[in-house]
C-alpha cells in the first residue's frame, strides 16, 4: 500500500472551512469529509462538482408526463371510447389534473432513488464511522498521505495548526462509502 | 448576508452542537413519563371507539350513517376534506418555506410534515368507508378488468382526487422519510439499548454523513420542495373540483379552488399551532420552537383567516351578483336557513377569532393562541360541513328538501380518528427526532444567542459583518 489515510477530527464548522481552504492550498489531497449536518459551503471548498440529480429528476418528469397521456389516450381514446353527451373523447383539460400528478410522482421517486443509490444508501447498511460523534457535533477530514513517515508528519502537522483536535491514522483496510 | 440585529435568534439559550443533539433526543433515550402514557391511554381508548365504529358500518352497511336521498354524503367528506386540509400546513412549512429559504421552518418542519402524513393517512379513512365495500377499493385503479374493457372514468374529478391524494401521500412521505435519514444516522450513534440501536441501524440507511452525500441530500431536497409546492396546491384544487364541477348551487363557483387552499392552509397552521404548544411545553423544546416561531405561525393564521373571510364575502355577492336565484337561495339559506348556526360558527371562528391575534400581546400569550388553534380547526371543521351539508339539503326540488342528522356511528367513526390521528403523534415525538436536528444546527451559526451578540458587538464598534458561513464565493447554491 502507497498511500494511507490520515483523519483529522475538529469541533466546529467555520474551523473546518478554513482548514480544508488551507489543505487545499497547501496541495494535499482531501479524501472525503464527514460533518454533522450540511456545512454551506464546504461542498463548494472541496470541489465537489454540482450533482446531476435534478436531470434524473427532470428526465423521470418527462417520463411522468408522457406516461400519463398516453395510459389516458389509450384507455378512453383508443381502447373504449364511452360517448358522454357526444363531447370529444380526447378531452385534454380533464386530462391535465392526473397528467401533472404521475409527473410529480415520476421525478420524486426517481430523484429519492438515485439519492439513495449514488450516496449507495439502503436499509440495514453498516456505517463505517471514523468518529463516534460525527454525526452529532464532530467534523472529520479525510486526507491521503503517501505512505512515509515524512509526509505523514507533514499532514499531521498541517492538521493540528489548522485547528484539530484529535488525529488518528489508518489502522488497517477501511473502505469508505 | 448582514443579519439585522434587532431580529430574534431562532435558536435561544446559547447551545453548542452536543446539546441540540441532546435535547432534541432527550424523549427518545429516556423513557415516557406518567403525562405521555396518560395522553396516549386516552386517545388509544378514543381510536378503538373509531374502530369499533367502522367495523360495525362494514358489518352493517353505510345505512348506519345519518345519509339520506337528499344529502347523499355529509360526516364522511366533511371529514376528509377537513383532515387533507390539515395536512398541507405541513407541505406549506416544508416545501414552501424552504423555497423562500425562511430559516424558521428547519425546527418545525419535522413535526409538522409528520403531522401531514397522519392527517393524510385520517382523511383516506373516510372514502374508503364510504365505498361501502372496500376490499374492492382497487376499482378506482385503472386496471385492466373482468367487466369488459371499461376504464375508470378520467373526467372525473373523483378519481383526479385519486390520483392527487395518493400522489400527495407518497410523496410527503418520501420527503419526510429523507429529511429523517440523517437523523436517524445520529440516533443510531447516541441510542445505547441494543434493540433500539439495531432498529435504528436498519432505518437510518447507513448514513455517514459525508460531504458529497450531504450535497446531494441539499439538491434532493430542494427539486423534491419544488416539486412538492405545486403538489400540495394541485391537491386541494382537485379536492375543490369535487364540488365546482359539479350543478349544484352553493358548489358550483370558480372561487373554490383558491378559496380550498387558502382554507386548507389556514386549518392546518391552526393545527400546527396546537400540536406545537403542546409539543414544546411537554418535551421541553421551547429554546428551537421559540416564541418567534409562534408568532410567525400567528400571523399566517392571520393572513390565511382574512383570505378565508375574503372567500365567504366573495362568494355571497356572487351569489347576488350573478343573478342567479339558486345560487341566491342557496346562500340565504346557508345563513338564515336552518342550518344558520353551523354557518355563524364557521363564520365566528374563522374570520372573527383570528383577527384578535393584531393584537401584539395576545399572540404571545400562548393560552390565548391555543384556544384560538382550537377555535380555527373547530371553524374550518364547520366550514366545510357548511359548503356540504347546507348546499345539498334544500336541493332543486322543495319535496325533496330534508335536514341531516349524523347518527352515532358517524360520531364515533369522526372522534375515533382523531384518536388515531394522536395517537400516531405521540408515538412520533417518542420513536423519531421531532426536530430536524441536522437543519437546526446548519443554521445556528448565523442566527443563535451567541451569534446575535456577536454581531451586536460589531455593530456597535462600526464595523460590517460579514457572515462568514455566507461568504461572496459559496453564492453559487
Amino acid at each position: 500500500m502507497n498511500t494511507k489515510e490520515i483523519y483529522g477530527i475538529y469541533d466546529d464548522d467555520h474551523v473546518l472551512l478554513d482548514a480544508v481552504k488551507t489543505i487545499k492550498k497547501k496541495g494535499f489531497n482531501i479524501k472525503e469529509a464527514f460533518t454533522p449536518f450540511p456545512v454551506h459551503g464546504l461542498d463548494y471548498a472541496l470541489g465537489i462538482k454540482y450533482s446531476r440529480l435534478p436531470y434524473v429528476a427532470f428526465g423521470f418528469g418527462a417520463l411522468g408526463t408522457l406516461t400519463a397521456i398516453l395510459m389516458q389516450y389509450y384507455m378512453f381514446v383508443m381502447d373504449w371510447p364511452v360517448n358522454i353527451g357526444g363531447k370529444p373523447h380526447f378531452a385534454l383539460p380533464s386530462f391535465i389534473p392526473i397528467t401533472f400528478e404521475l409527473t410529480v410522482l415520476f421525478a420524486s421517486f426517481s430523484i429519492v432513488g438515485a439519492f439513495l443509490a449514488s450516496n449507495g444508501l439502503y436499509p440495514g447498511k453498516q456505517a463505517k464511522l471514523i468518529d463516534p460523534r460525527q454525526t452529532s457535533d464532530r467534523f472529520v477530514l479525510v486526507i491521503e498521505a503517501a505512505n512515509s513517515q515524512e509526509d505523514i508528519e507533514n499532514v499531521k502537522s498541517l492538521l493540528k495548526n489548522t485547528g484539530a483536535i484529535t488525529i488518528k491514522e489508518q489502522e488497517e483496510e477501511v473502505q469508505h462509502a | 448576508m448582514v443579519e439585522s440585529p434587532i431580529r430574534e435568534p431562532l435558536v435561544t439559550g446559547k447551545k453548542s452542537y452536543a446539546q441540540v443533539t441532546d435535547d432534541v433526543l432527550r424523549p427518545i433515550v429516556t423513557a415516557p413519563g406518567k403525562e405521555w402514557w396518560i395522553a396516549f391511554l386516552i386517545s388509544a381508548t378514543v381510536m378503538m371507539i373509531g374502530l369499533a365504529c367502522m367495523t360495525y358500518t362494514l358489518f352493517v352497511g353505510i345505512g348506519t350513517w345519518g345519509l339520506n336521498k337528499t344529502v347523499g354524503w355529509a360526516f364522511d367528506i366533511t371529514n376528509f376534506v377537513f383532515w387533507v386540509g390539515i395536512g398541507h400546513a405541513g407541505t406549506l412549512i416544508s416545501a414552501i418555506l424552504l423555497l423562500f429559504r425562511q430559516g424558521w421552518r428547519q425546527s418545525i418542519n419535522r413535526a409538522a410534515e409528520a403531522m401531514t402524513i397522519f392527517a393524510v393517512i385520517c382523511a383516506a379513512i373516510f372514502p374508503g368507508l364510504h365505498m361501502g365495500r372496500p376490499w374492492l377499493a382497487f376499482w378506482v385503479l385503472p386496471l385492466p378488468n373482468t367487466h369488459g374493457p371499461l376504464w375508470v372514468n378520467f373526467n372525473s374529478p373523483l378519481l383526479w382526487d385519486v390520483f392527487a391524494i395518493s400522489t400527495y401521500f407518497s410523496v410527503s412521505l418520501i420527503f419526510w422519510y429523507t429529511g429523517l435519514i440523517p437523523d436517524l444516522g445520529l440516533v443510531r450513534d447516541k441510542v445505547t439499548n441494543p434493540i433500539q440501536k439495531k432498529i435504528y441501524n436498519i432505518l437510518s440507511f447507513g448514513w455517514t454523513g459525508s460531504a458529497r452525500a450531504w450535497h446531494r441530500f441539499e439538491i434532493t431536497s430542494l427539486v423534491l420542495a419544488g416539486l412538492a409546492t405545486p403538489l400540495v396546491l394541485s391537491v386541494h384544487t382537485i379536492v375543490s373540483f369535487d364540488f365546482a364541477t359539479s350543478v349544484i348551487p352553493g358548489w358550483h363557483t370558480t372561487i373554490f379552488p383558491p378559496y380550498f387552499v387558502a382554507g386548507a392552509i389556514f386549518s392546518g397552521f391552526g393545527m400546527v399551532l396546537t400540536l406545537m404548544i403542546i409539543t414544546r411545553e411537554v418535551l421541553n423544546l421551547k429554546d428551537y420552537i421559540t416564541d418567534g416561531h409562534m408568532d410567525a405561525m400567528c400571523k399566517v393564521v392571520i393572513a390565511t383567516g382574512s383570505m378565508v373571510g375574503l372567500a365567504y364575502t366573495t362568494e355571497f355577492f356572487i351569489a347576488w351578483y350573478s343573478g342567479s336565484i339558486y345560487e341566491r337561495f342557496a346562500f340565504i339559506n346557508r345563513a338564515l336557513g336552518p342550518y344558520w348556526w353551523a354557518y355563524w360558527a364557521m363564520f365566528t371562528c374563522n374570520v372573527f377569532s383570528p383577527q384578535i391575534m393584531w393584537i401584539k400581546s395576545i399572540r404571545s400569550n400562548m393560552k390565548a393562541v391555543f384556544v384560538i388553534s382550537l377555535f380555527v380547526n373547530v371553524g374550518m371543521w364547520f366550514e366545510r360541513y357548511v359548503i356540504i351539508v347546507t348546499s345539498l339539503h334544500r336541493d332543486y326540488l322543495p319535496s325533496s328538501w330534508q335536514m341531516y342528522y349524523p347518527t352515532w356511528t358517524e360520531w364515533g367513526i369522526m372522534i375515533g380518528v382523531f384518536g388515531i390521528f394522536f395517537t400516531l403523534f405521540l408515538l412520533f415525538t417518542r420513536l423519531l427526532p421531532v426536530i430536524a436536528i441536522a437543519e437546526v444546527k446548519s443554521i445556528m451559526k448565523v442566527t443563535s444567542d451567541e451569534a446575535k451578540e456577536k454581531l451586536t458587538q460589531s455593530h456597535a464598534s462600526g464595523e460590517l459583518n460579514i457572515n462568514v458561513a455566507h461568504s461572496p464565493d459559496n453564492q453559487k447554491f
